[in-house]
């Protein structure tokens, strides 16, 4: 939720269920909001829908690997490098914070985590033009807004996504949409 | 009328479609041997699924893979908020990638060994053997695992392990699996293979003719109550720790899906296996709500420590070497900080009932982190257990690279569940139970690292492939207006408008809070004929005054979370009297499961092999009416039952 006007509260790094009072002082009145968009439905109170995240996800955020067909795990070394990069894009929790911090309510941070997690893996390549192709149909048709690079969303971010995620996003966008065969 | 601890011994439980011959080679026996439906067919049968953490994700995507119609239910509001989420440490496998002497064998050795021979060898095989196919799956999918400068998968070592066979993402190996599991399914719900119920309940289950048929669920947002109809129903609900009210469990999680099944009919075995698991911070106080994990991969690096003289109360740093007890290295010198989870707790426990313990309430022990950070620099400490340092930091407001952590054991897992065969069938045909939800193979304690392992392999490799030997015996269609339907749907609906009407003067957190008070006072890491038999007094009254001045705010046709709270206490309620009754009847010591009468001179475990060696699977016969136990004899044959010894 919003509080005291920012996404999880003041607390670098930390989400709302993580966030204790003693970072606050007695006495002081603290105003408690839902996460508000366009795309995020206030469902009661505090409680928002949140469902147009698992859509995006629908639209392509995986790797096509039905169960039972996978090589041996050593057969693809994967640089440590690349890993590591991977891993802190897959970090997301998808709470929505850059979507509430974000004044045109963008998901790109959220989509663009994804993007990066599985385009950094040798695992996501087969996938990985249409997979930005679709996502981003599938951001904008759900009313999330557009990136302007106010970056408020990795300020807000708790699991600290960083925003070369969107160059990253908006990278492979380009790519998909002006070389794909 | 029967009293509290009255059950009746019923007929024992000799089939448990479990293959015999040589073990290595059962499970592609069973494979072999089940009957296979047609693809055509596939598109026209339903399976129900509830839950989506590793277990219910996994299945409910490959059964869509496989051509099945497949419903999946959560309470949650999205998929991906399933508690599996919050695992943390790894996920075993015998890859043997380090050349350490591991192997499927040794694995399944390890855990039998661990469990304290209180589980199946067929299944426990079975499950080693999956365990390597389950890492090429994940990697498949992109789990970004930890990896090595040359681009290999890294692993650790893990309690109850000599091996390093633990692989691991950072301290969030629960999410990055759940998030392969979860994209797996939502392609699924793209490919139009999967209807997904998110914010829906299950309340009951459907009975037709003896066969599982169906659910009631609830729509948490509109309240609308209404069943859904399959052709078999597969239960991945997770475990029952939220009995204690604090847990390490979400506060979220429930028996609920589980006790309705029990309660028409599938039996319920070792309730009273329950893990405490070492590392989670301790209690801060009355107002607390839920309790936080420290992954146990710290116990790699972290030493465990109190002072030696009781009621020492100099900070840490200040106490020097000579006057510290590293107890765990000083009584299990092989094993040291890695133990198991059970004898790690009990042993943390003793020293704080000796007047050891530390920090503000002297329920706490040090894990220490100075030697690795002398040994290996900071930076490195850093890049191993960062985030779950800063997660400390964060709730403790202390610096664990600064200051020795504060720990305390707390309820982690539940090793009990609903009794399945070796197919993951319940004693109701048609009913399937997969992950924590069911009992099957971690005996009296689980090994770190091994629930994502087994929710993983029930849900992609082991149910997929027994399912379909039900399913290809062929089902009946079942009316929409079948009385037994209409019978479900009317207790659900009673039920929840007598909650609501009662209107009394005590909040459903105080009755769960009372309850786990009981439960962690009388059935948790001690118990004892004598606080067992209180609490089987106090129970059922609780449970009546439950009934009696409970008040449930708020209406049932919308968002009502006090309701959805409500109707889970309620079955907590039930179910740890049956917990109680468990831990009284089993007079021995095994894994998690401590009774004080019964233990080795230097205070271990005595299990009690020629009474005990059997699953307790109860039957439910009404409530306050005293229960059936139908006993499953555990038959050993590759590994022999000795007492566990860590030293």
């Amino acid at each position: 939720m919003v509080i005291n006007g920012e996404p999880h509260g003041p607390q670098k790094a930390t989400t709302t269920c993580q966030l204790h009072l003693r970072h606050f002082s007695d006495g002081e009145t603290i105003t408690v909001e839902p996460f508000r968009a366009a795309a995020f439905g206030v469902v009661k109170d505090l409680v928002v829908d949140r469902g147009a995240f698992d859509r995006i996800i629908a639209a392509g955020g995986y790797v096509s690997a039905p169960t039972g067909a996978a090589p041996e795990a050593h057969a693809t070394p994967v640089p440590k490098r690349n890993a590591d990069r991977a891993f802190t894009a897959a970090a997301c929790i998808g709470c929505g914070a850059c979507v509430a911090a974000c004044p045109n309510g963008s998901a790109s941070l959220f989509l663009g985590a994804k993007i990066t997690h599985l385009g950094e893996l040798p695992q996501g390549q087969p996938e990985r033009s249409d997979r930005v192709i679709r996502m981003v149909k599938t951001h904008d048709a759900e009313g999330f807004g557009g990136c302007t690079n106010t970056g408020e969303c990795a300020v807000a971010c708790p699991k600290e996504i960083p925003l070369d995620v969107i160059s990253q996003l908006n990278r492979d966008y380009l790519a998909a949409v002006t070389h794909r065969r | 009328m029967a009293s509290y601890s009255d059950y009746i011994v019923g007929a024992p439980l000799v089939d448990t479609a479990a293959p015999d011959g040589p073990i290595e080679t059962r499970w592609e026996r069973r494979r072999f041997g089940v009957k296979l439906v047609n693809p055509a067919n596939k598109r026209k049968m339903k399976v129900i699924v509830v839950g989506t953490g590793l277990a219910g994700g996994s299945a409910a995507a490959t059964l869509a893979e496989l051509g099945y119609q497949v419903s999946s239910f959560c309470y949650q509001d999205s998929p991906r908020r399933a508690h599996s989420i919050a695992a943390q440490g790894g996920i075993n496998a015998a890859k043997n990638y380090r050349g350490d002497g591991d192997s499927i064998h040794r694995l399944f050795y390890d855990t039998v060994k661990g469990g304290d021979f209180r589980s199946r060898e067929s299944n426990v095989h079975r499950l080693a053997e999956i365990s390597v196919q389950i890492i090429d799956q994940c990697v498949a999918q992109g789990v970004p695992f930890a990896r090595e400068y040359g681009g290999l998968l890294d692993t650790r070592s893990f309690g109850g392990a000599q091996v390093s066979r633990t692989f691991y993402a950072r301290g969030q190996t629960g999410q990055q699996l759940l998030l392969g599991a979860y994209q797996a399914l939502e392609r699924q719900i793209d490919a139009g293979g999967v209807t997904m119920y998110s914010r829906h309940e299950m309340l009951e289950l459907i009975v037709v003719d003896g066969r599982a048929r169906g659910i009631v669920a609830r729509d948490l947002v509109t309240g609308e109550t209404r069943s859904h109809l399959a052709d078999a129903v597969v239960l991945a609900s997770g475990g029952y720790g939220n009995v204690f009210y604090l847990s390490t469990n979400a506060k979220g999680c429930n028996v609920t899906a589980s006790w309705r099944a029990h309660r028409k009919g599938a039996l319920f075995a070792n309730p009273c296996y329950t893990q405490i698991h070492p590392t989670c911070i301790p209690v801060s106080g009355d107002h607390q709500s839920k309790l936080t994990l420290m992954s146990e991969s710290l116990r790699n690096d972290g030493r465990v420590w109190v002072p030696q003289k009781a009621g020492d109360s100099r900070a840490p740093r200040d106490i020097p070497e000579a006057e510290r007890d590293y107890f765990l290295e000083r009584q299990y010198p092989a094993f040291g900080n890695l133990v198991p989870r059970d004898i790690a707790s009990r042993a943390a426990k003793n020293v704080c009932d000796a007047g050891r313990g530390v920090g503000p309430t002297g329920l706490g022990v040090y894990l220490d982190f100075a030697d690795a950070i002398g040994r290996l620099g900071r930076p490195a400490v850093a890049a191993k257990y960062g985030n779950l340092f800063q997660m400390y930091q964060r709730i403790t407001g202390e610096d664990p690279y600064e200051v020795p952590m504060r720990i305390f054991p707390a309820v982690h897992y539940t090793m009990g569940g609903l009794w399945v065969d070796y197919d993951l069938q319940s004693s109701i045909p048609g009913l399937f139970v997969v992950g924590e939800a069911n009992f099957s193979d971690h005996g009296a304690n689980r090994l770190g690292a091994s629930a994502l392992m087994q929710g993983l392999a029930d849900g992609y490799f082991v149910l997929p492939n027994t399912i379909g030997d039900y399913l290809a015996r062929g089902v009946e269609p079942v009316a929409a207006d079948a009385p037994e339907v209409r019978e479900a749907e009317a207790a659900v609906a009673g039920r929840v408008e007598k909650l609501l009407s009662i209107d009394g003067d005590r909040t459903v957190d105080s009755f769960h809070r009372e309850l786990g008070h009981l439960m962690w006072d009388h059935c948790g890491m001690e118990r004892t004929a004598e606080g067992l038999h209180k609490a089987l007094e106090r129970i059922p009254e609780l449970r009546r005054e439950f009934w009696q001045s409970v008040k449930v705010p708020g209406s049932a046709a919308t968002l009502n979370q006090s309701l959805e709270k409500a109707g889970r206490v309620a079955d907590f309620l039930e179910l740890g009297e049956l917990m109680c009754l468990d831990a009284l009847h089993r007079e021995e010591s095994c894994g998690g499961h401590f009774r004080a009468e019964s233990q080795t001179e230097d205070h271990e475990a005595a299990r009690k092999d020629d009474e005990f060696s059997y699953v307790a699977a109860w039957e439910f016969t009404g409530q306050g009416s005293a229960p059936v136990l139908h006993k499953e004899d555990l038959h050993f044959e590759y590994v022999t039952p000795s007492q566990r010894s860590y030293k």
